[in-house]
Parts: C-alpha cells; structure tokens; sequence
C-alpha cells in the first residue's frame, strides 16, 4: 500500500525544471499555492490552470503519474466537496430533500473548493517530484538560513531531514523482518477489529523502536568520528548556486502571480460566463 | 614518535542500577600497551567482550582513557583541544554498514567527511573521485547506498574515511556482518588501499584468516593483551589460542595435528600453499 503514494516522490527525467534550483522551485510553489487563494472569479482559475498545465508539459512527469497522486487524498476530498456542497446557503435553491439543500452558491463554491485543492496537491506535488529529497533539504536550509540569527537550528533541522529520508527504506525493510519473525512465530495481524489490530502493533513497534535508537547511536558515533561537528565551518560538497534559468524562472513566477491578482481580481466571473 | 602508543591504558564502565546510581566499574581495557608504527599493518584479535573494539574507539578519541595514555600520531587523546586532530588522522570504519553510511547518494556520503573539515568544494570533488576509484566503487557514485550489498557498502564507508586523508584507518569488525563474497572485497580493498596509499591500517577482527598477512598481531582477552608477534609466532601457539576461545585457521590447525603426530612440520603454518611445499618436501 505505502508504495502506492506517489506524493513525496521523486520521478527521475531530464527537464528543466528538474534542473532549477530547489530554492526556486520551494518559493514557487509556495507563491502558487497562497495564489490559488487569492482569486474569485473564473478567469482566475483559467490562468490557473493554463500556468499548471504548462509547468506539468515542461517538467516531463507524466500525467498519469501525478493523477496517482491524487488517489490517497479522494476521502478528503469528497468530505470538502460534500459540506461544501450542503452546508454553503446562498443564492438560489436547486435541489430541496429532506434536510439536504443544494444552493447555486453550495455548488459554485463546492466546485472551486475542490479545484483548489487539487491544484493545491499536484502544485505541490509536482515539486517533489521533480526534486531530490537532498536538494530539497538543501533548498530549505539555504532558504531558513535566515533563521540562524533567531538561534533556529537551521542547519541541525535539514540534518536531521536528510538522515530521516536516508532511513525510511531501512526502517521500511527493518518492519518488514519483524513481521515476518512475529508472524513466524504465530502472531496475527490480519484479523479482529480495529483496536486489536491495533495492539497486534506493539510487539512490530517495540523491537523497531529498539533497533532504531541503537541505529541512532550507531550513527552518530560513525558522524563524530568523520569530524561532524554541527555546521560551522563546514563546506558543501554540492553549493546551490543560480542560474541564469533561476531567474527566469523568479521572473515567470512574477508574471504568473500579477496576472492571476490582476485578472481574477477584476474580470468578474459573468463576463466570462455570458 | 609512533602512529599510536599506548601506555598503560586503563578504561572503565560505570555499572548502573535501575535508578542510575553507579554501583561499581568494571574493567573493558586494563594496562594495555600496544604500539602501532606508521605505515604497518596491525591487527587485534579477541572474542566478544574482550575489550578489542574498546580499544578501537580509543583511538578515535571517542572514548578517552581513565588512565593511562594514548596518543595518536604524537597527540595525546585526553586532550579535547587535539579532539578534531585525533579523528583526522586515524579514520574508522565500523561494524554495521547500514548505520555509518549517511548520505542518500554514494558520493554525498564519501564526500561528507570533508565537508566536515571544511575542504574547499573543489578539492572534496577531487577526494571523492580518488577516494571512490582506490575501492573501485566509482561507477556506483551516483548509487543509492541502500541499493548496495553489504561489502559494497563497507567500501563505501571506507572511502568516506580514505577521503579525509588520515594516516590511519583503524577498522572495527569490518566483515562481522558481511558474507563470505563481501568479506573478501572488503579485505582486498583494504590490502589495496595499504599498497597505494601506504596508510597504516589496523584491524580489529576475530577472523583469524584475516591477519596472516599482519606485520603484527596482538591478541586480547578480558582487556588485557594476553599475545602479541607476528602472525608465525602467534599462530605457532595454537593450543593458547583456543584457550582464548578464537579460531585458528584451518590449515594452521591441520599442520599442527600433524607435527604432534610426529610429521616434521614447522609450527606457525599459515597458508594453504605453505603446508603443500612441506608436505611434498616430507620423504
């Protein structure tokens, strides 16, 4: 099941917008998701869209891949489409039964509400993406460097990222053996009801628990004897440095986020419709 | 002055009850001298808990002596301000692959090391490709390590020591979770690394076959050193290394059954080819 989530991702391809900096691509998507939010009318959602589609062609993900990813977040979807749909009351009534009403401002927002958070998921999706989890530390601890004058443990954070993502398939594969040892040895943990699926948990998370914190330690007396001492004085291997393309991805970026202010915020929506 | 000396050195465990109180110690290393000179191959030899792999972190200035004193290339480990010293100079590898790779892509791992010395980018480039190439893992530099099998790991974790240039490597346990292939590579590079770098290399095992080629063994029991010779003269006192609970090579074994039946055999066989030659020479 957990190999079914395709968001986090990374799909290996050779575009530009692979290429980018992780710093372009983490302040993009931020500045597109606050857009989603920053307009009412369809026009709006047109440039919206348009903007994405372009940005799905350039960056070669397929877009099956990034439907995938949609998938696990459906339930939560549907809970949003649907109280949208019945609990917003404005405008004229379409449908009455019993003590559900359909409104036309229900359905315009419930509509709008799901659109934005599909847009929301694959925007933020298809930086993941299209960026390795290590550029992607790098890209946050070069972005919330800043912090390190408020005393945030900037760069000890993106460790601690980078050395979580390295052990996720270890600990993945650490769970796996468990299972199978307890379940060797009769445990059950496929049946009963939900709490005592529950506590047929414990006896995989203990020894996992276990293992990790020795792992844990392993590892960082394996870090001080390779002379990790924090990040001062410390060079980097791969330094993240723009290109001229990182510019001219700031600067679309500029353009898409005026346009969509400009537009959504002052064609109405009946212009476009009538 | 040596690579590492060690003059009675002394390290205890705190024993700890429920609550964390110290109710005694307990002796991991007791008045051990040992001197390693550079560019030799030196290996340590013990069972569990016979304090060896102690003795391997103190010479990473990971743990520092009760008493006594060791010091590594002329620096005395006691000393915190010689801390970033020590560790530069004798590198380590250890038992676990999995636990002392750190980077998500082979190269960022080899090349974390230097990052931490604060090595120009330019230079840790030019480390990681030499230090990738001596352990003859560079076509796997863009690799994840977790794709690795465990002697292509431990390679791995080799040459991110081998590219902060020590002058030392001091590997512990190195092949103790390997398989046979995996112990094999690991021990190769090590003898290729000792040939093109001339880096002194001690290794901390309990596989006798892994230290025939040793300029000088040193058996430990109980954290003492209990033998110390080269590999002829330790492996010619067999019976005394099984009284230590360690394995004597098979063949060392054989030719010593032989010689107290009565066949001249000279004591201290250590390779196949060794006890062939004297066999085909007894008439």
């Amino acid at each position: 099941m957990i190999r079914d989530i395709t968001i986090g991702q990374y799909y290996p391809a050779k575009s530009i917008v692979h290429r980018l900096d992780p710093r372009v691509k983490l302040v993009s998507t931020l500045l597109y998701l606050i857009s989603l939010f920053l307009f009412k009318s369809i026009s709006g959602y047109l440039i919206a869209t348009l903007f994405l589609i372009g940005v799905i062609g350039v960056s070669r993900v397929p877009f099956s891949f990034i439907v995938r990813g949609l998938k696990p977040v459906i339930m939560l979807l549907m809970i949003t489409v649907l109280f949208n749909l019945f609990l917003t009351r404005s405008g004229e009534v379409l449908f009455h039964a019993w003590i559900f009403t359909i409104t036309e401002g229900g359905l315009v927002t419930a509509v709008y509400m799901a659109v934005r958070l599909i847009y929301l998921i694959i925007g933020s999706s298809l930086m993941t993406f299209t960026t390795t989890p290590n550029e992607l530390t790098d890209g946050i601890e070069a972005l919330l460097y800043p912090l390190n004058k408020v005393r945030v443990p900037v760069h000890e954070v993106a460790m601690m990222m980078s050395i979580a993502l390295r052990f996720i398939p270890i600990l993945l594969e650490e769970t796996d053996k468990i299972m199978k040892a307890q379940i060797a040895r009769g445990a059950d943990f496929e049946s009963g009801n939900m709490i005592q699926r529950a506590k047929s948990m414990i006896p995989i998370l203990v020894p996992l628990f276990v293992s990790a914190f020795r792992r844990a330690n392993d590892l960082a007396m394996a870090m001080e004897a390779r002379c990790y001492r924090g990040g001062e004085g410390r060079t980097k291997m791969k330094p993240l440095r723009y290109r001229s393309r990182d510019f001219l991805a700031y600067l679309t970026m500029a353009v898409y986020v005026v346009l969509v202010v400009v537009i959504g915020r002052n064609v109405p929506l009946h212009v476009w419709i009538f | 002055m040596d690579m590492v000396q060690t003059e009675k050195l002394v390290f205890e465990y705190e024993k700890r009850d429920e609550e964390g109180n110290v109710t005694g110690t307990s002796r991991a290393i007791d008045e051990v001298d040992i001197e390693v000179k550079e560019g030799q191959f030196i290996a340590i030899l013990g069972h569990n808990g016979s304090g060896k792999s102690t003795l391997a972190k103190h010479i990473n200035a990971i743990l520092v002596p009760t008493e006594g004193t060791m010091w590594v290339n002329g620096r005395n480990t006691s000393q915190p301000e010689e801390l970033w010293n020590v560790r530069q100079s004798a590198g380590m590898v250890f038992q676990n692959p999995d636990n002392q790779i750190i980077g998500t892509v082979v190269e960022e791992d080899v090349g974390f090391g230097p990052e931490n010395l604060g090595v120009p980018t330019d230079e840790i480039w030019q480390r990681v490709e030499d230090s990738l190439k001596a352990v003859g893992m560079i076509e796997y530099r863009h690799h994840s390590p977790n794709k690795l099998s465990g002697g292509q790991k431990q390679r791995v974790a080799i040459a991110g020591v081998v590219a902060m240039e020590p002058k030392c490597i001091v590997l512990d346990e190195p092949t103790a979770m390997l398989d046979p292939v995996g112990r094999k590579e690991v021990l190769k590079t090590v003898q290729k690394l000792r040939e093109q770098k001339q880096v002194t290399v001690i290794l901390i095992t309990h596989y006798m076959e892994e230290v025939v080629d040793a300029d000088k063994i040193y058996v430990m029991d109980h954290g003492h050193v209990v033998m110390e010779g080269t590999p002829g003269e330790i492996f010619s006192r067999v019976d005394e290394l099984k009284s230590y609970r360690l394995d004597v090579p098979q063949v060392t074994l054989l030719a010593d059954e032989l010689r107290k039946r009565g066949l001249q055999i000279p004591a201290g066989i250590l390779r196949k080819e060794e006890l062939v030659e004297v066999l085909c020479q007894l008439s």
